[in-house]
């Protein structure tokens, strides 16, 4: 039996397996909370007496569509109309874990790859119970009546719509090993369904995390610390006191928030506060410094990560050497972090766009020093996720004023602020070696990474004894092409500024290294690097797949436009495979133009191939705006960055034409939240060396580098 | 206090008047379909027309509203254009976290209000102050032309 795809990193969240949610004694009691005017099977869907299908949904919506994707998989079991099928967002509990993490939390790229079975399990477990009660109703034998779109019907033609069966169904036995369908049985599985939250968001009615109103709430804006870790040693408020709407001033470890009627008010009582700032340890800090930290630990040995043959001994006819580097970036979600958290005398209730309901009704509880059952978690829209919304760094902050204030308080962070609240992607450099023999073979490939752990950083994990963060060396300790002398190393350095996951994690600068690596040594070895991939992926049949659908359906090899050139790269990542040809100009001023990108996608079974589609192009369009624009730098321990003047975005100008093929496959589903993302980057900076025969080593693109 | 003219109504903001339209739209009347995106009129996730022209809210305070008619994404289905845009961004589904599509749409049919057959170029004009992180850039530019084709017909 296949089963998920589980990154060995993600292992240290104990995952509870594919256990199907309602076993669970959450799910059991959720399901008995049912009204009778409902039938509720289970945590996941009830089917009201109207016929409607509610799918209850724990993971987060941010985009990536997971609001559409799982409710089809419940839906394709229940045999469900899907013109009757709504969708609605989860509380906190046990059932809504997400079995990859064991935690109830969206990321990783896992939700579709871990509730592949467990969601259709789900729907074909009501589906039987459906069945049952319409056979007794009918006094038949079960196996008499099929189900389609939402009916039972039975072999003389009788039919009774779900809604019917709602009662009856609810007396039924749940079926432990309810039987799934096969692959070519599947009509919503596998189609280009529309999105169900597409409606509420074109019309400006669906609510984000900053779009809720409580009745007596105040709006919090928040001055940081200029410089990481920090402190405020005094504060003058006198000024921000007499902004008119503004109402209190609280200090807390995060910084000295301003509270008030409205963000605008806020905003300006916190841009009125007069404060000292004590700079702590890292006053000096500056990209210079980090640059030079992360290059010099390169040229010491480090934690081995991978180690196979002995590449000390195969040094090769040709060698070459090379060190890339990537800088912090920010996730700059669209909307910017926020919480609204209401801590009453029973209880704390907060409403946030959150990648980590699960763990943050146990931080908050901590925080409000209440039972976690008295914390109620909202999960509200989230404008932008891309990892940022799973750390509790606005939740916790706004908690803690409501605490001191009394009251419900809103925490907005500014543009400026959510920008310079760190919880980066890190840094990082690597230095790489490698030997090719007489004919251009690699014999030998090391790579030695140097950046600061995000699992330290991240607080629910620790450096394994190995002393490798997987998150870091992830994408250079797994290049699967078929060198036999290989190692890589990893060490660990810390600048002082908070790291975090970030769309696709090491992956989105690891990609970037050794993929651009890889094409140095096609371009030394004097071989197409399309072919050069190719000849050393023989073991490695899903790479070399996309590999050879991307380079067909890009015209590898075939004539070009004059002065565009192509480039190309293949990655994995949370288990879906991804490779990326790039058509690329670079005019005299060094800018360069991507004009289209062509993206063959495995990911094994398909749940909507158009979401999966529009999820490799989003990776793209976030891969492209980082390699072209992304840079997060210090000078004198601050963050030079703080608005979309200074942090640009790519925008609909430079938009280049995207399309994605899906390869055919019966694998396990994966995610495609992040995948597309790893690819873009090295395929363009391999364009820009076939145009300017200049290698990119550094992101973001230099256009200075690449004048004529 | 100002009377602010909004999707037709007059309505009181207890607001000074240097406050941005988006902050009397979002925290003081409820309309919380405008988004606050940036502050620095960079992003276009706050765009409402003024007059029907497009603009950023987040920097256009409540006094330069005085007098003249603020539309808002809560409207958009009121008018022939706003109606055929948002049923071209359903028709192509194009949100994807959907946060700045308030300011898409608007901008979307600012453009088409004023120009029926806009060419890519146009669209780049007319679009290139909304940014999307989500990337759906190119799902906007063909909603774009099919709201185009639907109003010329």
């Amino acid at each position: 039996m296949r089963t998920a795809f589980k990154p060995s990193r993600r292992n240290f969240l104990k995952t509870s397996g594919l256990v199907i949610g309602f076993a669970l004694p959450g799910a059991q009691r959720l399901a008995e909370a049912a009204t009778p005017a409902e039938f509720k099977p289970n945590a996941y869907l009830r089917v009201g007496a109207d016929d409607r299908v509610t799918v209850v949904v724990g993971l987060s919506e941010m985009g990536q569509g997971v609001h559409t994707a799982i409710p089809q998989l419940v839906a394709e079991e229940l045999d469900a109309d899907w013109t009757r099928v709504r969708v609605e967002q989860a509380p906190v509990d046990e059932a809504y874990k997400n079995p990859i993490f064991g935690i109830q939390a969206t990321g990783g790229s896992t939700s579709v790859n871990g509730n592949w079975g467990p969601m259709r399990k789900a729907g074909a477990a009501a589906r039987e119970m459906l069945v049952a009660a319409a056979a007794q109703t009918w006094k038949v034998d079960a196996s008499e009546c099929r189900t389609e779109k939402g009916a039972v019907v039975h072999k003389s033609g009788k039919k009774l719509s779900y809604g019917k069966l709602v009662a009856a169904a609810s007396k039924q036995p749940v079926p432990k090993e309810p039987k799934l369908k096969d692959a070519s049985e599947f009509k919503i599985i596998g189609q280009n369904l529309r999105r169900l939250d597409t409606p509420q968001k074109v019309n400006g009615s669906g609510k984000y995390g900053l779009d809720v109103r409580l009745p007596g709430m105040l709006t919090a804006v928040l001055a940081q610390p200029p410089v990481p870790g920090g402190k405020a040693v005094s504060v003058d408020d006198s000024k921000a006191k007499q902004v008119k709407g503004v109402r209190q001033v609280i200090q807390i470890p995060q910084g000295v928030a301003v509270l008030a009627d409205g963000y605008w008010q806020a905003k300006k009582g916190r841009d009125a506060l007069q404060i000292q700032w004590d700079k702590g340890a890292n006053a000096g800090l500056s990209s210079e410094g980090v640059t030079k930290m992360l290059t010099e630990a390169t040229q010491q040995e480090g934690k081995v990560a991978r180690n196979e043959g002995s590449v000390g001994s195969a040094s090769g006819a040709k060698t070459l050497e090379a060190v890339y580097e990537a800088p912090y970036l920010a996730h700059a979600c669209m909307e910017p972090m926020n919480a609204t958290a209401w801590v009453k005398k029973d209880g704390i209730e907060i409403w946030a766009g959150t990648q980590s309901q699960g763990p943050n009704q146990g931080i908050l509880s901590h925080v409000g020093s209440v039972d976690p059952k008295q914390v109620k978690v909202n999960t509200m829209l989230l404008g932008g996720g891309f990892g940022r919304r799973f750390a509790p760094d606005f939740t916790i902050a706004a908690t803690v004023l409501s605490k001191m204030a009394g009251k419900p308080v809103k925490l907005v962070y500014s543009r400026e602020d959510d920008m310079r609240a760190y919880f980066y992607r890190p840094a990082s450099v690597t230095r790489f070696a490698a030997g090719l023999d007489e004919s251009g073979k690699p014999v030998s490939f090391t790579a030695r990474v140097a950046s600061p752990s995000i699992m330290e950083a991240s607080g629910f994990m620790k450096l394994p004894p190995d002393g490798v963060d997987s998150f870091a060396v992830e994408g250079v300790k797994d290049v699967p092409y078929d060198i036999p002398n290989l190692r890589v190393e990893y060490s660990r350095q810390e600048p002082g500024v908070q790291v975090w996951f970030w769309r696709s994690v090491g992956h989105s600068q690891n990609i970037f290294f050794s993929e651009s690596f890889i094409d140095e040594l096609a371009n030394a070895a004097g071989k197409d690097p399309f072919e050069f991939r190719r000849s050393l992926l023989g073991k490695q049949p899903r790479y070399k797949g996309v590999l050879e659908l991307a380079a067909e359906r890009a015209g590898w090899g075939k004539p070009l436009p004059q002065g565009v050139h192509r480039g190309i790269a293949v990655a994995q990542s949370f288990g879906s495979y991804v490779a990326e040809v790039a058509e690329v100009s670079v005019d005299k001023d060094g800018r360069p133009k991507v004009h289209r990108v062509v993206a063959a996608v495995d990911c094994g079974e398909v749940v909507n191939p158009e979401i999966v589609k529009r999820q490799c192009e989003s990776a793209i369009v976030f891969g492209l705006t980082a390699a072209l624009y992304g840079k997060i730098t210090f000078k004198d321990g601050q963050v030079e960055q703080g608005n979309f003047d200074t942090y640009p975005m790519l925008r609909m100008s430079e938009m280049p034409k995207v399309e994605v093929y899906i390869v055919k496959s019966k694998e396990h589903a994966t995610g495609m939240g992040e995948p597309g993302l790893p690819a873009l980057a090295p395929a363009v900076t391999a364009a820009i060396y076939k145009a300017t025969g200049k290698r990119i080593r550094k992101l973001p693109i230099n256009p200075e580098a690449l004048k004529a | 206090m100002v009377t602010l003219n909004v999707n037709g109504k007059q309505l009181q903001a207890d607001v000074d008047a240097d406050t941005p339209i988006l902050w009397a739209l979002r925290d003081t009347l409820g309309m919380t379909g405008t988004k606050f995106g940036c502050g620095m009129a960079l992003c276009g996730a706050c765009t409402v027309h003024l007059d029907g022209a497009p603009i950023r809210s987040c920097m256009t305070p409540v006094s330069a509203a005085e007098g003249r008619k603020i539309t808002t994404i809560e409207s958009m289905s009121a008018s022939r254009v706003g109606k055929a845009v948002q049923a071209a961004w359903v028709k192509h589904d194009v949100p994807q976290c959907g946060y700045c599509q308030s300011g898409q749409i608007m901008s979307a049919a600012a453009l088409l209000a004023s120009n029926a057959k806009p060419t890519d170029r146009d669209i780049d004009a007319a679009m290139s102050g909304n940014v999307c992180r989500c990337g759906t850039y190119n799902q906007i530019r063909a909603a774009i032309k099919d709201a185009a084709a639907t109003l010329s017909a």
